[in-house]
């Protein structure tokens, strides 16, 4: 066990897989970098790192770099997992999943049922995704509820480095589908991991933290922000529990239900724009579940119905925020008090 | 090709501006002035200038994540270019869209485009419109050489074909798509040929060469306008920076590096051409590069001191009912 960032836990899940299982593959543009160049070898380790080192140890035969071709690499992907290999491709950003989504949600997703359960696509995807860098529209967006939405995927939405690799290796060895997003804001971020392999099991929430005035459910970097709002509000005496459900699909309505029972409030924060959203769902299934327990409304605090907006000022008004999310604890707590008078 | 000495002039002025402003822009992004990343366009001047010369407003171009010189040489506002490119208010796109989406729809720029193949699919449907609506209009589809690889360039080279479309397929091939080479990501070494199985005209040219683009841009301009649809352009260049601001470049020898810079140059490629034909003096030359080195550096004290944009602009310019 040992300190490490979020980059380097999910390199350490890819390096063990590879390891373990020679079925393991590696696919994706500049995951090493530096092919047909004149410089050196593994000259990207993907655009953010963190594949780096893995074509020093396996070769170029397993640590495949692609030409800009997203249909091709996803679909030649899912065709690999379902005849044999456990494929890890990487979409870069998940913006780019535009270019290729029929290979994974008409395919991928579906072999298994569609074929009456004869085919396994062990097979994850890799993206990362979210707002902070000013990237711009087409590369800072939270596509995560586009893939909750379809059967036969599973979600997986690491918060910190232990779970990142925990639940990677999970994904490894898992039969189905699973899209892996890594928030790009996160790669920094530091905890402890055990340098040895280790699983976390999917649809398992972890609670950060406890309290019982209310809820707070989050997703990846927005577990961050919640946990901020959570020291804030017990600097006032207002004590929250914070979930982070860490996959999406499978969902643990049952940790997320047990929680609202206790505390009779529900604030969901989500980056992604807020329509058909993992906010939307989270308070659907609350408010059909955990109707009776609710002393004030269910709330969400997300990114308005925008697109992710270039300049710096604009952008950190898109993102949600550790205040937001206290004034909407605040203001529960303020229903139930006018209710009282 | 017969080109007066004032189109000579303002070939070398654009190709110039477009360096002027990368430098600047790069010197910005280096001091943190400018948010996200940029892609430095330095080292293929010669491809925009020698296609956008022959096109007028109503024109069309789709462009790249590189973008910033066709934008140039389309003639958008520098100005206001500088402003988006730095997140102000003033900006080509309010400051909403930054380096990767600048357009100004009004020159015909359909933006720069941060999804690589975004473009082409894009720019045959202006090319329909024009064709559709009877208007001479063609459109432009820049596309690196990395871009030509995906689905979507496939796609619409196909469609315009079959369509006979007024539209012209611009590669530009700087050797490199991020840190991969195109010798491994292009099967067949050739992207040309590639795209002459389509059913259309296509040829490779000397991207350095100012005068080789102009003059394969006019070919392809007058099959076009003319009703005989796409063609074809792969212009051989060099990139003289690394893919973003900041990229170092592993993946490059310095020996490489170092020689694209010095023999890959298409503005000192440009002045020894009119020189040694004695068609415009090494001093008018050295004005416009005076004059544009001023222009740019008020380009970029007026962005520096632009306005933000208001947090309401967020909500603006989507449908919003809630
Ligand atoms: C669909 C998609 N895939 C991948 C990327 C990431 N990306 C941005 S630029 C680039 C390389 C493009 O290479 P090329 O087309 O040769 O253009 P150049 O950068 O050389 O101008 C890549 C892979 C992207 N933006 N969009
Ligand atoms: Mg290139």
């Amino acid at each position: 066990m040992s300190k490490k960032t979020f980059r380097q836990a999910i390199n350490e899940a890819l390096h063990a897989e590879m390891q373990r299982d020679p079925r393991v593959v590696v696919i994706g543009e500049d995951v090493a970098g530096g092919a047909g160049g004149t410089g050196v070898d593994d000259a990207y380790g993907g655009v953010m790192g963190v594949t780096r080192g893995l074509v020093g140890a396996f070769g170029r035969e397993r640590v495949i770099d692609t030409p800009i071709t997203e249909s091709a690499i996803m679909g030649m992907a899912a065709g690999a997992a379902v005849t044999g290999l456990r494929p890890v491709a990487e979409l870069m950003f998940v913006d780019f999943i535009g270019v290729c989504f029929d290979q994974i949600y008409n395919q991928a997703a579906k072999f298994r049922y569609m074929f009456g359960g004869k085919a396994k696509t062990p097979l994850v995807i890799r993206a990362m995704f979210g707002a902070g860098f000013s990237a711009g529209a087409q590369h800072s967006q939270c596509l995560y509820s586009f893939f909750t939405h379809v059967p036969g995927l599973k979600v997986v939405i690491p918060s910190t480095p232990y779970d990142a690799k925990g639940l990677l290796i999970e994904a490894i060895r898992d039969d189905d589908p699973v899209i892996f997003l890594e928030h790009t804001k996160l790669y920094d971020i530091e905890g402890q991991v055990p340098d040895e392999a280790y699983t976390v099991p999917f649809g398992e929430a972890s609670v950060l933290r406890e309290g019982g005035d209310v809820t707070i459910v989050a997703l990846a970097r927005m577990v961050h922000v919640a946990l901020e709002a959570a020291d804030r509000l017990a600097a006032s005496g207002i004590h929250a529990t914070v979930i982070d459900p860490r996959t999406t699909s499978p969902i643990d309505e049952d940790t997320i239900l047990e929680s609202v029972t206790e505390t009779g409030r529900l604030v969901v924060v989500d980056e992604a724009n807020p329509r058909c959203s993992l906010a939307s769902e989270i308070a659907a299934f609350a408010a059909d579940k955990a109707f009776f327990a609710l002393k004030a409304p269910i709330r969400r605090v997300t990114a308005p119905h925008t697109p992710v907006p270039f300049a710096p000022v604009l952008e950190a008004a898109y993102i949600p925020n550790a205040g937001q999310v206290e004034a909407a604890v605040r203001q529960l707590l303020d229903i139930n008090a006018d209710r009282k008078r | 090709m017969q080109m007066s000495r004032e189109t000579l002039r303002t070939a070398y002025r654009q190709m110039r501006t477009i360096r002027a402003f990368e430098d600047a822009v790069n010197r910005a992004f280096s001091s943190g002035e400018i948010p996200g990343f940029v892609h430095l366009y330095s080292g293929q001047e010669a491809c925009a200038v020698g296609v956008c010369m022959h096109l007028d407003d109503h024109d069309y171009i789709g462009s790249t994540h590189r973008g910033h010189g066709h934008c140039i040489a389309k003639g958008c506002d520098i100005d206001g270019m500088m402003m988006e490119i730095f997140g102000k208010a003033g900006g080509l796109c309010g400051g909403k869209g930054g380096s990767m989406h600048i357009a100004d729809i009004e020159r015909g720029m359909l933006g720069a485009n941060a999804i690589v193949g975004g473009s082409p699919p894009l720019a045959v449907g202006a090319a329909l419109t024009a064709k559709t609506l009877g208007t001479d209009r063609v459109a432009v589809a820049f596309t690196g050489d990395g871009g030509s690889n995906q689905g979507t360039m496939f796609e619409a080279m196909n469609m315009a074909v079959v369509l006979k479309l007024p539209v012209i397929f611009v590669v530009e091939n700087n050797g490199y798509a991020e840190g991969t080479g195109v010798d491994y990501a292009i099967g067949s070494r050739d992207i040309a040929s590639r795209a002459a199985g389509f059913g259309m005209p296509a040829e490779h040219i000397d991207g350095l060469d100012f005068f080789a683009v102009y003059a394969a841009m006019a070919e392809a301009l007058a099959r076009a306008r003319g009703g005989s649809g796409p063609s074809f352009i792969e212009s051989r260049c060099v990139r003289h920076h690394g893919h973003y601001c900041g990229d170092p470049q592993g993946y490059r020898s310095k020996e490489e590096l170092q020689a694209a810079r010095a023999n890959g140059d298409p503005l000192l490629h440009f002045r020894a051409r009119v020189g040694a034909s004695a068609l415009l003096e090494a001093t008018e030359l050295d004005t416009i590069d005076a004059e544009v080195e001023q222009q740019i550096a008020a380009a970029v004290v007026r962005a520096r001191e632009a306005a933000d944009p208001s947090p309401s602009a967020l909500l603006t310019d989507v449908y919003l009912s809630y």
